[in-house]
């Protein structure tokens, strides 16, 4: 009843309704309090707590000492921090595209009802995203085993001597994995944004003679740009993120190829357990999510505007 | 939105930090009237030792006011994560821990251990003498020994006899080269290293080398890996085996491949500690009446030995629990009953009374974890050779105050020298860098 008032006083009174919506009103905060309870324990206070220790040093020798912005300092001049940096974007550049051009096709092909068995193929290449990624590094790993894996079978019959966990092309096989991972869940969202489009429109766009490239050219590729914003930021972030085919490799590749500043996680990872770092690894995480934050906002500033156009 | 682990592992000290609060409280009123009310004392104990299973049993049978808690929270820098984690939440730490030699003096410096020296006067005849000297630091006693590594030379001996070599006759580093040589030729690797610190380390302890060293206080530290005369005998001959590439660099160690590979003949020996017969019984069970032990091939060709692995087992000093702590390490470590308990078990005993028992000695067979007694030796008395190690270790080796830290750093700077062309000393030289910048940022004095 209230609010009502208040509405319809405002459309008699302007001046004094203006005067109203300055007092507080507490009626909406209240419903807000389980949610902002949950967000500030699970969210607010873990970054801040973060952000906090980042400006201290533990040492062995002296205990716990403020620093103020040393770690942030040390971050900058840190080669092996920048080298995992790079190596992250540059798998980035590499595996995002070749993923989403897959996924893109796949989304296509599955879309153009001329194929048999679409189900299957949906659920299957869906399928190696429900797998645990623990899992499915462990069963990439056994079929990568240059001796004993498939590589190493398919080695000895063809009598060739290939090694795909070797460092130079180990950043690939990882890359491999991961494709192998996501593709289908890029496909799903691809897909799902192209079963909205109206079937009158293809059939207005038959009418007038187009051929099927043309269909997909002029109305299937526009619909399948705004998906490919949010398919990009994920496969960003999931990228940046990389740490568990990494950490899990490890173990199965010689020579240490996979050190422990391979990726920024898992750098973050070994200084806070195994260097006894945990200040300076909070410090890399927060300079890791502003960079995240940055490039994500950055594709998605840049889609926004390309779909104004 | 990123969370990482150490996010997420920051949030979890935060969340454990606030609990233990409450749980401190009640705690410590309960464990002190104990033992007069009847009620139990609970010791929470993290090992990932297997025997000690065996042990509680009986120790509980002996003693009925406590309750041991065995918890296996990881394996060796898994269970230092969780412990340095608690430690620093200042709660949940356990009473009782398994803490391998090398990493005694990080516990010991940063006063997590309990200093126990009091009461264990007139151990030291008890113990070998490596394993007796790992776990003191300053010349204090800070754990007991529980098993012990001395190195020696496993050899797959159808690959020795089929490359005309016989194993047991190799004493040098250099006789040890030929041999490979010839093992070559037949198409295998004398061994495998594809860049394991804990193997570095250890040979050049072995070698006689000290490029670690620690004041006493522990706020003074030397790193001498490039100037130490005979651990640069040892990356130069550990060099010379890699470029020549008599050793096999491609295989991880502990992989799938590697188990089989010492199966097959492919990978023929292995420089390790003496707990490795329960392992390769059980990871290469098809290796069986194949192997054999020798002596440590060493650099002069006279007897000596180092310890590669072995644990004790330590107070935590946050305990409140201490003299129940120590009746259960006494037991399980000192008393003739838990002792045998866990030789039996396949362990390697630390005690030298152990070693010289003819049951121990007399030993043909290993038992795997099926229970089942495997002449995996060929019916060799392998216990006399690996026992004789024991005896040979050279002690006066010290490790690092942060030798958890840098041995997980090895790979980063070594790695390129197993699988590339770069030399290992650069990489040694680069691994030295490293660890004295964490040295100075840790708060250390680097000489």
């Amino acid at each position: 009843m209230v609010s009502g008032d208040t509405q319809a006083a405002g459309v008699v009174d302007p001046p004094r309704a203006v005067v109203r919506r300055h007092r507080v009103d507490w009626r909406g905060w209240k419903f807000m309090w389980p949610f902002a309870l949950v967000f500030v324990f699970v969210f607010v206070i873990p970054i801040m707590y973060a952000v906090w220790i980042s400006f201290f040093q533990q040492r062995m020798i002296g205990g716990t000492v403020f620093s103020g912005f040393a770690n942030y300092s040390r971050l900058f001049r840190d080669g092996q921090f920048w080298s995992s940096v790079r190596r992250v974007a540059l798998f980035t550049v590499v595996q995002v595209p070749i993923m989403l051009a897959l996924a893109a096709l796949m989304a296509l092909a599955l879309d153009s009802m001329k194929l048999h068995g679409t189900k299957f193929f949906r659920i299957s290449t869906f399928l190696p995203y429900a797998v645990p990624a623990v899992v499915s590094t462990l069963i990439w790993g056994f079929v990568y085993g240059s001796k004993y894996g498939l590589v190493g079978s398919l080695n000895s019959w063809l009598g060739v001597h290939v090694d795909v966990l070797q460092p130079s092309v180990l950043l690939a096989s990882i890359g491999n994995i991961n494709t192998w991972e996501f593709t289908g869940y890029n496909m799903l969202i691809f897909y799902s944004s192209l079963s909205t489009i109206p079937h009158s429109l293809y059939e207005a766009a038959a009418i007038d003679g187009a051929s099927e490239w043309q269909i997909v050219k002029r109305i299937k590729m526009p619909e399948l740009k705004g998906s490919l914003a949010i398919t990009v930021i994920f496969s960003i972030i999931g990228s940046f993120q990389l740490f568990n085919e990494p950490s899990i490799l490890q173990n199965m590749v010689p020579g240490n190829a996979i050190t422990t500043y391979y990726t920024p996680n898992m750098y973050a990872y070994n200084l806070s357990f195994s260097g006894n770092q945990s200040n300076y690894a909070a410090a890399l995480a927060i300079v890791m999510a502003a960079m995240t934050m940055a490039i994500a906002y950055a594709v998605q500033l840049n889609s926004m505007k390309e779909q104004m156009k | 939105m990123k969370f990482t682990a150490a996010k997420k592992g920051l949030a979890l000290v935060a969340g454990l930090a606030m609990v233990s609060s409450l749980a401190a409280c009640g705690g410590s009123g309960s464990s002190s009237g104990a033992s007069k009310s009847g009620e139990k004392t609970e010791l929470s104990v993290w090992a990932w030792e297997p025997t000690l299973k065996g042990v509680v049993k009986k120790f509980e049978a002996k003693n009925p006011d406590i309750k041991i808690k065995l918890q296996n929270v990881g394996t060796n820098t898994k269970e230092y994560t969780a412990l340095d984690n608690a430690i620093q939440a200042g709660s949940g730490a356990p009473d009782v821990a398994q803490i391998e030699y090398y990493a005694i003096p990080q516990y010991a410096i940063g006063k997590h251990l309990m200093d126990i020296t009091d009461k264990t006067n007139g151990f030291k005849g008890f113990y070998s003498p490596g394993t007796w000297a790992s776990v003191q630091w300053g010349g204090k006693v800070y754990g007991l020994p529980m098993d012990s590594g001395p190195m020696a030379f496993f050899y797959n001996k159808d690959v020795f006899d089929k490359a005309g070599v016989d194993a047991s006759q190799i004493k040098t580093w250099d006789e040890y080269y030929e041999a490979a040589k010839k093992v070559k030729a037949v198409g295998s690797y004398i061994t495998s290293d594809s860049g394991d610190a804990g193997f570095y380390d250890s040979m050049v302890w072995l070698a006689g080398g000290h490029p670690f060293k620690t004041s006493a206080d522990g706020k003074n530290v030397t790193l001498n890996l490039t100037g130490d005369e005979r651990a640069k005998e040892f990356t130069e001959f550990w060099q010379k085996m890699i470029s020549e590439g008599l050793i096999d660099t491609k295989t991880a160690g502990w992989s799938e491949d590697w188990f089989k590979a010492m199966t097959d003949g492919s990978i023929a020996s292995l420089l390790t500690g003496a707990w490795m017969p329960a392992n390769l019984a059980n990871s290469a069970a098809s290796g069986a009446g194949k192997w054999r032990v020798a002596p440590m091939p060493t650099l002069d060709g006279k007897a000596t030995d180092a310890e590669n692995g072995g644990s004790s087992l330590g107070i935590i000093s946050s305990t409140k629990k201490a003299d129940a702590a120590y009746k259960f390490i006494e037991f399980a470590n000192h008393d003739s009953e838990g002792v045998s308990t866990r030789v039996k078990g396949g362990a390697f005993p630390a005690d030298t009374k152990t070693m010289k028992s003819s049951e121990f000695l007399d030993a043909s067979t290993v038992k795997n974890s099926d229970g089942q007694d495997v002449e995996y030796f060929g019916g060799q008395k392998y216990n006399e050779v690996l026992a004789q190690a024991a005896e040979s270790v050279s002690t006066g080796y010290q490790f690092l105050p942060f030798e958890v830290y840098a041995r997980g750093k090895y790979g980063d700077f070594t790695g390129k020298s197993f699988t590339g062309d770069a030399k290992l000393t650069d990489g040694i030289a680069a691994w030295q860098k490293d660890m004295v910048s964490y040295a100075k940022q840790q708060g250390f004095e680097v000489k």
